[in-house]
């Protein structure tokens, strides 16, 4: 199967595996099977499609072989076969059905992983294969944690439906974490790109659906905006070698200017409800990077102003490293070491807070101290086109 | 659904009360009234227990039982309650134990079925 049918057949499975889902659960009130059903219709579009070719109603033919595989192996349940032997397609669609899909597989009872594996199995219709793969986990080891996610959600009520009111946006940022997350996986992953499915795609259209679906909460527009800013400009992130490019080295003819106006507007229309959070914030960072014309030409002022803002929402280490780095081009490099000094404990782990530091000691001429800094950065990270970059700084550094 | 919330104290907490003056005390004892009575129609019975220090636990899985002095497992959190009780799903569940003034841990555990 070559690269370009496999991603005709991830899109068309995941146009209609969710929704498929999210049909039978309501028709037959059983979350657990209505997704092994759909997950086997699935598994056999998988077999027959690459050679029989896309049918022309993809989700006529999965719902087709789901209610068939249904009949077949719930004989023993008599009212569930009679409330699916009364379907008929197209099943009747409520616009929200996805939505509370996406509400119950990240449901904050649910572990983390648990949530992510089973919001890409259920609403994006990835394979458990798939999904294992992506996070280089054993298939079976996948398989359990499906298995365990489901029962808990039978076993202990976790309900299949938005969110009350009062509720909505504390379970919305575990929605929106799950989504980030994928996309984080995909995007800075040590997992090799060779899987029929893209993370990254995924996470993109996991934003997509629920800012269609929400389009009213800012927070879901600015992920979405931050997921197309960042992939807006993926294709500079690797020279032709497949060697990383840091983004003031990065040729910016190569970025998406479209896909970067694109987002940027529906950032602005976010911004306009006056809410601010840390999706959008990020988003409004990276739109500052993206909408500069030169490294030179970058707005570090309002840049760092951003990152204030962020930590005053969301306090983060991490986050407060990224503004060292924005401080070091507005305030320089002294200034930046006196900030990047106070996180040496807490990042003291973390390979970019050693990478950022030896790129501020070789500004300060302490070349030394920079290698030493690049070699600790270089034992932390397992990423291989990081570990390149940093081998050739340090070689590179007199 | 039916659900049995544990009560969970620690020792920070423990220390917290025995800190308390009179009125503060008081004042605590009245939220959790508060919250019992604006729960009552979800409430199905439960019981706050003696301190772990007069617990007896029987081990049976090892021949003859084994009788020893203390809870099952020693620890610096001990379950110091439960209560049964019913409500839709999981979600109206840690509604009801959010509002929850007393101890700092609760476990919500899902009834399978019920002995008597």
């Amino acid at each position: 199967m070559n690269d370009v049918v496999a991603a005709e057949l991830a899109c068309a499975v995941r146009e209609h595996a969710g929704r498929l889902a999210a049909s039978l659960v309501r028709v037959t009130g059983d979350f657990a099977t209505a997704e092994d059903l759909v997950q086997d219709a699935v598994l056999s579009a998988l077999r027959h499609w690459p050679t029989e070719g896309i049918p022309e109603h993809p989700d006529a033919w999965l719902f087709t072989v789901a209610r068939r595989r249904g009949l077949d192996s719930l004989r023993r349940d008599a009212n569930y076969r009679a409330k699916l032997a009364q379907l008929e397609w197209p099943v009747q669609p409520e616009p929200d059905e996805r939505l509370r899909l996406i509400f119950t597989c990240c449901h904050p009872a649910l572990p983390r992983e648990a949530q992510i594996a089973l919001t890409l199995r259920v609403v994006c219709g990835m394979t458990t294969a798939q999904i294992g793969r992506a996070f280089l986990v054993p298939e079976t080891t996948m398989a359990q944690r499906i298995t365990r996610a489901k029962r808990k959600i039978a076993e202990a009520g976790i309900p299949y439906r938005i969110p009350a009111d009062d509720e909505l946006s504390a379970r919305l940022t575990e929605v929106l974490a799950v989504i980030y997350l994928l996309f984080n996986e995909g995007y800075l992953g040590t997992a090799e790109q060779v899987h029929s499915r893209d993370l990254v795609d995924d996470a993109e259209w996991l934003a997509s659906l629920l800012y269609t679906l929400m389009p009213t909460e800012p927070e879901a527009a600015g992920l979405l905006a931050l997921i197309r800013l960042h992939r807006a400009r993926a294709a500079a992130r690797f020279d032709e070698d497949g060697r990383f490019v840091l983004l003031p080295q990065q040729d910016r003819s190569l970025w998406d200017s479209a896909a970067i106006a694109d987002a940027t507007r529906i950032l602005t229309r976010a911004a306009k409800q006056r809410q601010p959070g840390p999706y959008q914030l990020q988003a409004a960072i990276i739109a500052c990077h993206a909408e500069a014309e030169s490294w030179e030409h970058t707005d570090w002022e309002q840049i760092v102003l951003l990152y204030d803002m962020l930590l005053h929402l969301a306090p983060s280490p991490v986050t407060r490293l990224n503004r060292t780095i924005a401080l070091r081009y507005l305030s320089g490099a002294h200034a930046a070491m006196t900030e990047l000094d106070t996180l040496a404990g807490e990042l003291d782990r973390f390979h970019l807070y050693h990478a950022t530091r030896a790129d501020l000691l070789r500004e300060l001429g302490r070349f030394e101290e920079a290698r030493a800094s690049d070699g600790r950065a270089l034992e932390l990270t397992a990423n291989p086109a990081e570990q390149e970059l940093l081998q050739r700084r340090i070689a590179n550094t007199p | 659904m039916k659900y049995v919330l544990l009560f969970v104290e620690t020792e920070e907490f423990a220390d917290e009360m025995a800190a308390l003056g009179a009125s503060e005390r008081e004042r605590a004892h009245a939220r959790v009234n508060e919250w019992f009575a604006s729960h009552a129609d979800k409430l199905r019975g439960g019981s706050r227990l003696k301190s772990p220090d007069t617990a007896t636990t029987v081990r049976l899985d090892r021949g003859d039982p084994v009788i020893v002095d203390g809870p099952f497992v020693e620890g610096k959190e001990v379950v110091s309650g439960y209560l049964e009780i019913e409500v839709a799903d999981l979600d109206e569940a840690l509604r009801v134990v959010k509002t929850w003034p007393g101890c700092p841990v609760v476990e919500i555990r899902p009834i399978e079925f019920e002995a008597m």
